[in-house]
């Protein structure tokens, strides 16, 4: 039965003063002990709303009852069935606006910490030893996908579940999008992502870096020329968006994925063992309020900053960032700038950052996203000393890909356009999904997207192999070949 | 990874490798570059395609040590693996055809004037490249570079091969008609390719005289992708990532003060990074 209680279990975090200065995890996830405790508040509704909330539909109140009764193995299958990356969306997702948002305990308690057990369970199976060896690839149609970020892992996971081979080519030299570039060690430890990766390619999948579709090999060479039989585009929202204002070129300005992706790809926290260097100055004011501007406000405090600003032009309302990025923030120190409005870069003779001349803005009518929109108030202008600016307004789709092939449709801007429900572009056999279709979203619905293109092109295929009803569409994780 | 096939040592500092890269050599165009990386842990740099040799899958790279990354790489060797070779990346230049092509190149600048020049060449343009070092043993790629190109023009501080003076010497040269009496009518284009004092020079060279002039431009960038935006370039008040819209921009256009700057950012910890490096290595980078 379910024990009324009227809070979450916390999640044991490692202290604010210790942790703002290494990048080792906040969260220090639950133990058994608590994940059971917490397990037990979940009320097993009969209309389970949360699922509706989740963009996998994971069979939540199925997996935290397995908790609560015990049965790890049994929780473990059931969320991986739905969900090929557990380990990283129970530290990932924004629960709070998705499956913890429509949870019925919201109605007198706090929602059932559906993220804080999903990482646990995803954990503990991290621990299990796992045998699983390659099977062997049953069906001859080769599968492409570009990009091994959420989308295409997902999608190639899926597609050597259901028997094809499957090639994935990656830009970078390390395979993980922005799991590997953008979202820093402290919430998502590469051990975790390399785990995830790995169980992938036990399973088969092949992972080629150094590879540019579109420079290295033309995507139609994919199809034309090497033989594959589909091709999904997961290439993500690479893109960085600059504001165009006077001095964003001075030493010491960055876009927030140059940032995070000199620390967390090249490893600069680690210089001069690693050989990429960074210079973080004692003031950093991070423009934006997104998940990617609190990664790089709270990675510019790692690395040494003794100063830590959020600017952003609208209010807290507004912010997009999950609520526990938020909070550890504060937590940590960060210092948030609301209604502030950047407007020029300020630089000494060097050339070097020295501040940034901002403006008040106050909330007027609501603008397109639907958002109340920020309007200037005029006499307001002040500057703030920083040493370094890091532009984190936004990315969208890198055109490298889209531009060099031809026939696929973007929109205005610069999304490329395919069928939300089964990843279909503009193309016969090539499909997308992810934040090259939607641009930048999250990844959870990035790996929703890989796993409904990778369910539409075996229907496809199965219908081109003249088969009538195509077999039943195996999970990741089913446990033998046919 | 991808294997050293061979490797040739042109100066104490500059190395030549041809490198087994079937994919790239196979996509490769006049002017393109890879980004390298030697080893776990390891910086991105750029490097210049100097040439390119598609039914054997090769290409070929050419090496000068400045830097922790091009000494790793300057001390491999033949069998070798390089960690990791991506490209090719950038666009080839967009060279206005018909006219004669002067391509200056100073230090291992000529070693990518290798192939743009043979490539021009083959389209029927009149070519001239004109490459400069302090001292003849300092300078590359001459014999093969004087198969590919109309004239080849040497240029040496210190006089001991060709002009004695700076390849915007002989360049103005050729710009007043000193060189017609030779058959090398003035330019029409330069492509200047080099160190970024060289490049600006050039520029300056020929902005007088209004002769369309590229440069290629080397900021410090990591993916090449357009993913990060560290390589940005301004040229003619636009803001341009060097890795996919250049390398080479209107040379009358950027700005090279920026470039400049932008260029030393890390300056203080690459070398307080090259000084923890083995004492061999310092040794080899006194030569420079
Ligand atoms: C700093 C940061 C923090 C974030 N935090 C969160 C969070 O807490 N929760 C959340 O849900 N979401 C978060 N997001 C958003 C989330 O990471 C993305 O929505 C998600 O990763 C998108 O997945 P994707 O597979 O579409 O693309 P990506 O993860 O962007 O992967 C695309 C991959 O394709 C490669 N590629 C691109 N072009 C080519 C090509 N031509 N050839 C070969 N390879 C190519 C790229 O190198 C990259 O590896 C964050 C994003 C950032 C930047
Ligand atoms: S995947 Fe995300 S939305 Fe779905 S249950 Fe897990 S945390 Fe909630
Ligand atoms: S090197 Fe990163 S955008 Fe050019």
């Amino acid at each position: 039965m379910p024990v009324k209680r009227i809070d979450k279990t916390p999640m044991p975090q490692r202290d604010a003063g210790v942790r703002a200065h290494d990048f080792l995890e906040v969260n220090e996830g639950y133990d058994l002990q608590r994940a059971m405790f917490e397990a037990e508040r979940c009320l097993r509704c009969q209309d389970a709303v949360c699922v509706d909330g989740c963009p996998v539909r994971i069979p939540i109140p199925e997996f935290i009852h397995a908790i609560a009764a015990g049965d790890m193995t049994e929780a473990s299958s059931i969320l991986r069935g739905a969900n090929p990356l557990p380990a990283i969306c129970g530290r990932v997702c924004p629960q709070e606006s998705q499956c913890e948002l429509l949870c019925h305990m919201n109605n007198r308690f706090t929602s059932a910490a559906i993220g804080h057990l999903e990482r646990f369970v995803a954990d503990w199976e991290r621990d299990q030893p796992n045998n699983e060896g390659a099977r062997q690839p049953w069906r001859d149609e080769k599968i492409a996908v570009i990009g091994s970020g959420p989308a295409g892992l997902v999608c190639a996971g899926q597609m050597v579940g259901m028997g094809y081979p499957v090639t994935v080519y990656e830009a970078l030299h390390a395979p993980g999008g922005v799991l590997r570039y953008g979202i820093p060690e402290f919430r998502l430890p590469n051990d975790v992502l390399d785990w995830e990766i790995d169980v992938l390619k036990r399973r088969g999948v092949e992972i080629v870096t150094n590879v540019i579709v579109g420079k290295t090999i033309a995507l139609d060479d994919l199809l034309n020329n090497m033989g594959f039989a589909a091709v999904f585009i997961g290439t993500g929202a690479g893109l960085p968006k600059f504001l165009g204002i006077p001095g964003e070129n001075l030493n010491g300005v960055f876009s927030a994925n140059e940032f995070l992706t000199r620390i967390n790809l090249m490893r600069a926290y680690d210089f001069p063992n690693a050989d990429t260097p960074m210079k973080v100055g004692k003031r950093v004011a991070v423009i934006g309020a997104g998940n990617t501007a609190m990664d790089t406000v709270r990675s510019a405090l790692r690395m040494g900053a003794e100063k830590g600003l959020i600017v952003y032009r609208r209010s807290e309302t507004e912010m997009t960032a999950r609520i526990e990025e938020h909070h550890h923030a504060i937590e940590e120190g960060v210092e948030f700038h609301w209604l502030t409005n950047p407007l020029e870069v300020l630089g000494n003779n060097e050339g070097w950052v020295t501040g940034l001349k901002c403006q008040v803005m106050e909330l007027g009518e609501p603008d397109d996203s639907g958002r109340a929109r920020p309007v200037p108030v005029a006499g307001t202008e002040f500057v703030i000393p920083v040493d370094n600016v890091v532009l984190s307004i936004g990315t969208t789709p890198n055109p490298l890909l889209l531009k060099s092939t031809t026939g696929l449709e973007t929109d205005r801007w610069g999304c490329l356009v395919a069928d939300e429900e089964s990843g279909r572009t503009t193309r016969a056999k090539i499909y997308a999904g992810g934040d090259v279709v939607t641009g930048a979203a999250t990844v959870i619905l990035a790996a929703g997207a890989g796993k409904n293109a990778a369910e539409a092109i075996h229907r496809d295929l199965a219908e081109a192999r003249g088969e009538e009803s195509p077999a039943a569409i195996a999970v990741v994780g089913a446990p033998s070949a046919p | 990874m991808a294997r050293i096939i061979s490797k040739r040592v042109l100066t104490p500092v500059t190395k030549l490798f041809i490198v087994e890269a079937p994919l790239i050599a196979a996509a490769a165009q006049p002017g393109q570059f890879v980004i390298a990386r030697v080893r776990e842990g390891g910086e991105r740099i750029p490097l210049t395609i100097a040439d390119y040799g598609r039914d054997r899958g090769e290409i070929t790279i050419v090496v000068q040590e400045v830097g922790v990354t091009t000494r790793l790489l300057g001390a491999l060797d033949e069998g070798d693996d390089i960690l990791d070779v991506v490209g090719p990346l950038g666009a080839e230049p967009e060279i206005t055809p018909g006219g004669h092509v002067v391509g200056v190149g100073g230090g291992f600048g000529a070693a990518a004037l290798l192939c743009l020049m043979r490539d021009l060449s083959e389209r029927g343009e009149q070519t001239t490249a004109i490459i400069g070092a302090r001292q003849k043993d300092l300078l590359i790629l001459t014999d093969e570079l004087s198969a590919v190109c109309g004239h080849l023009e040497l240029c040496t501080d210190d006089g001991s091969a060709g002009l004695k003076g700076f390849v915007t010497e002989r360049l103005q040269q050729l710009i007043d008609g000193a060189g017609v009496a030779d058959g090398i009518g003035p330019p029409d284009r330069v492509l200047a390719i080099g160190p970024m004092p060289m490049m600006r020079a050039v520029a300056e060279t020929t902005r007088a005289a209004g002769i369309e002039t590229l440069a290629s431009m080397d900021p410090l960038m990591i993916d090449g992708t357009g993913m990060c935006g560290g390589c940005r370039v301004t040229v003619g008040n636009e803001v341009k990532f060097a890795c996919v819209d250049g390398p080479f921009f209107d040379a009358h256009q950027v700005d090279f003060d920026e470039a400049v700057r932008r260029n030393k950012m890390y300056a203080d910890l690459e070398s307080q990074a090259a000084e923890m490096q083995a004492p061999e290595c310092q040794a080899s980078a006194g030569a420079s």
